[in-house]
């Protein structure tokens, strides 16, 4: 089966059938990954570019190890190397690596809507690694091929979301995929960050519940993922400060004793320890933040080979 | 004084006989089949029938059956970007456009580089316009100097210099007590004050309309209510001063309710509405389009719906495009960082004959929002065929369909995002005063026609 798009910008444009592909791509690059030589000829002689304008260590990392495990020529160029900060737009910067032909860009930036803006000037596929507050498409793909591994079908599986769903990205990500898979999302945020509208995300309807209090949602879910908390969101004045947030908001030993007994604990990263999500929780046996760390690896690797010229064989 | 320029140094332009049309003026309540005569740049006569014999020698002939002939548009909102920004628009570029959408008078904000607060600046954009204007160009003067929102600006010198109105905007007058003093200025210089309402302490950092698209997009959102705020603090202030005040591109439900109420307790107040703000919605904000970031942003379903209410019931009083062309270099980048506004003088008629289309409005009453009602509230000349009116007319093919082409736009920008859509309506003849400044029909014959 041919994987029906040129370019990942979000999981808005993905159906379940897309999604069960790549998860399962994921599947057999997660074995590789556990050989003891983790490298496959499958994208030699194509050109990976990571063009991350906005920091970011883990998600960079992340692609440029699936890139060279898939055996790609990889290039990275940051936020400080790249020549947006001396002024040049984005768009000359897509018209700049154009010119160089690559395969795949992988692009991260703050402002919603890079993605769009690049791949509609150049003939690489374009995976979004993050674009401000819209999509982070491969992030919510690792979480779901976690969540799959642990729970197996995702349909009528409950998951809860906590933290700042206006700017994040991730949410909006994981909200578009988990209902397409028939997961039901509770999401929860104190009201100063839970944007308006959020519900319409959720594709079919109706599978999404919005609430401000976490204590209402833990006993419910099978899955409770904890965002991280940016201090910036305070002197915008959304929440008066991260003491008060941690207690209301924060997931500590006390409040994930009210988990049902086999539920996982997830976080996006980088983690806010002592803020959204106590240290003790987070290494605590139901934390699965690690593993969701070593599926993004391999589920990059699913893309990059379903995007970058590599054909699927029947 | 742009006329007076214009007349004493411009040839007189022949005489036009607009024969066989469908003449609607509203401001003299007539919708039929007439004759128009223009000499001197003036209407001369309208009438069921203008014989040869009373035609001048040398006149023109526009044959008109099967096309609508109405007063020149005016355009009480247009960023003509001149002095400072050339790169994006100038007097000519923009008045060539006016012209091509059927404005023959245009009001220009004054957010120019140096900004319009004083007399020198409105004196240029007044000679510019004389030298190179193809329609009339009345200049709006800054509420505050620099339109920094801190001090008056010479409100009394730019009235006498010539400006129709007074506005800061692209910026609203935050403080309120300026915003006071600003009112009773404009009260006793008898012209009105123009807001661009928007809290800016609730729509700061907003890039579209706050709701579902907004999140949907991950663009940050400017609450509906940034608008209505504002409208309803000046509201306050129009009631203790009596001025007469004019809310620019109203775009929210909340702020229609509010005009509509203040109108009703006999509040000396006005507003506008943009093509655009009635044709989309925040909707089309989720494709990244820049061209489609406009401020106010495009809103809700429903208040897209309360503005065409708005129209109906008469709260809502005229058209007005704000035609705020910007360059490629501004638009085409990132969604957060383009520059807000769109052109919109040539594609204002055939979006607003949609309403006509659609009910919300008749032909008639599109009209007079586009030539009665916005002369009546600038005082301005024009806006009517009534013989003596100065020689603005425009006569529209309401069948013509055509399809914007950023390739044919005369604006000196693109950005528009209604470049690709199939429109009817179209302005093919335009008259400014006497002169024909925009031509589709081809060369004019000489009326009467020589006897065979
Ligand atoms: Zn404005």
């Amino acid at each position: 089966m041919a994987f029906p798009h040129r370019h990942l910008l979000g999981m808005a444009d993905l159906s379940p059938q897309d999604i069960t592909q790549i998860l399962d791509l994921a599947d057999t690059f997660l074995e590789i990954s556990t050989r003891p030589i983790k490298k496959v000829p499958t994208l030699r002689g194509r050109t990976v570019i990571n063009l991350f304008l906005e920091p970011s260590t883990r998600t960079r990392t992340s692609f440029e190890i699936a890139a060279k495990r898939l055996s790609a020529d990889t290039i990275n160029l940051s936020g400080s190397t790249a020549s947006t900060v001396k002024g040049e737009t984005l768009l000359d910067t897509a018209r700049n690596l154009q010119a160089m032909a690559p395969d795949v860009v992988v692009l991260r930036h703050s402002a919603s809507g890079a993605a769009h803006l690049i791949a509609a000037h150049i003939d690489a596929a374009v995976i979004n690694a993050g674009d401000g507050m819209h999509e982070h498409p491969t992030q919510a793909l690792l979480d779901l091929a976690t969540i799959r591994r642990h729970k197996g079908d995702m349909a009528r599986l409950r998951v809860g979301i906590c933290g700042d769903i206006a700017h994040s990205r991730v949410a909006r990500s994981d909200l578009i995929g988990l209902t397409l898979m028939g997961a039901e999302v509770h999401l929860v945020a104190p009201r100063t960050m839970m944007p308006p509208g959020i519900e319409t995300l959720c594709r079919p309807p109706g599978r999404v519940h919005l609430h401000d209090a976490l204590d209402e949602v833990l006993p419910l879910v099978d899955v409770m993922m904890m965002l991280r908390l940016q201090s910036e969101r305070q002197s915008a004045g959304l929440f008066p400060n991260l003491r008060e947030y941690s207690r209301t908001f924060g997931l500590g030993p006390a409040r994930a004793a009210r988990l049902r007994p086999d539920a996982i604990i997830m976080h996006p990263g980088p983690l806010h320890r002592g803020v959204e999500i106590d240290p003790a929780v987070a290494d605590g046996p139901r934390s699965v933040i690690l593993e969701q760390v070593t599926y993004g690896v391999a589920v990059r690797m699913a893309l990059l080979y379903l995007l970058g010229g590599g054909t699927v064989e029947a | 004084m742009n006329d007076e320029i214009r007349q004493s140094e411009g040839s007189v332009p022949p005489p036009l006989l607009i024969r066989g049309g469908r003449v609607i003026d509203p401001a003299a309540g007539l919708d039929g089949c007439a004759d128009v005569l223009l000499a001197g740049g003036r209407v001369v006569a309208v009438s069921p029938h203008i014989s040869d014999g009373q035609v001048p020698p040398g006149a023109r002939l526009v044959r008109a059956s099967g096309l609508v002939v109405c007063p020149g548009f005016i355009d009480l909102h247009v960023h003509l970007r001149e002095p400072g920004h050339e790169y994006k628009e100038d007097i000519a570029s923009g008045t060539r456009a006016a012209a091509a959408g059927g404005f023959t008078t245009v009001c220009c904000m004054p957010n120019t580089t140096p900004p319009n607060d004083c007399r020198a600046v409105t004196e240029l954009v007044l000679r510019r316009a004389a030298e190179v204007g193809v329609v009339r160009v009345r200049p709006i003067g800054a509420i505050s100097q620099g339109l920094r929102g801190e001090a008056l600006a010479e409100m009394a010198e730019l009235k006498e210099a010539g400006v129709v109105a007074f506005s800061d905007d692209g910026r609203p007058v935050m403080n309120a007590e300026l915003m006071r003093r600003a009112m009773e200025y404009a009260r006793m210089l008898g012209l009105p004050l123009v807001q661009h309402a928007e809290d800016l302490s609730l729509s700061a950092g907003g890039v579209m309309n706050e709701g579902p698209a907004a999140t949907r997009a991950g663009l940050r959102g400017q609450p509906a209510c940034a608008e209505s705020v504002m409208v309803l603090r000046d509201l306050e202030l129009c009631a203790l001063t009596g001025a007469r005040y004019h809310v620019a591109h109203i775009s929210t439900a909340a702020s229609v309710r509010a005009v509509r109420e203040a109108k009703r307790a006999g509040l000396p107040v006005s507003c506008e509405v943009t093509p655009h703000h009635l044709t989309l919605t925040d909707a089309a904000c989720c494709s990244y389009d820049t061209a489609t970031k406009v401020a106010p942003p495009l809103r809700s379903e429903a208040d897209v719906a309360a503005l065409k209410e708005g129209l109906a019931d008469g709260t809502i009083d005229c058209f007005a495009t704000d035609h705020a062309p910007h360059a490629p270099q501004d638009k085409q980048v990132e969604f957060d960082r383009a520059a807000f506004g769109m052109i919109g003088l040539e594609t204002a008629l055939p979006l607003l004959l949609r309403l006509v289309e659609e009910r919300v409005i008749s032909l008639p009453d599109m009209i007079a929002r586009l030539t009665s009602r916005p002369a009546t509230l600038f005082g301005l000349p024009g806006g009517s065929l009534r013989p003596g009116s100065p020689a603005d007319v425009t006569v529209l093919d309401l069948q013509r369909v055509w399809t914007v082409d950023g390739t044919t736009i005369r604006s000196k920008s693109r950005n528009t995002p209604f470049v690709g859509w199939q429109v009817r309506g179209r302005a093919v003849l335009t008259v400014c005063r006497g002169e024909v400044v925009h031509d589709e029909m081809g060369p004019l014959p000489t009326a009467p026609p020589a006897p065979r």
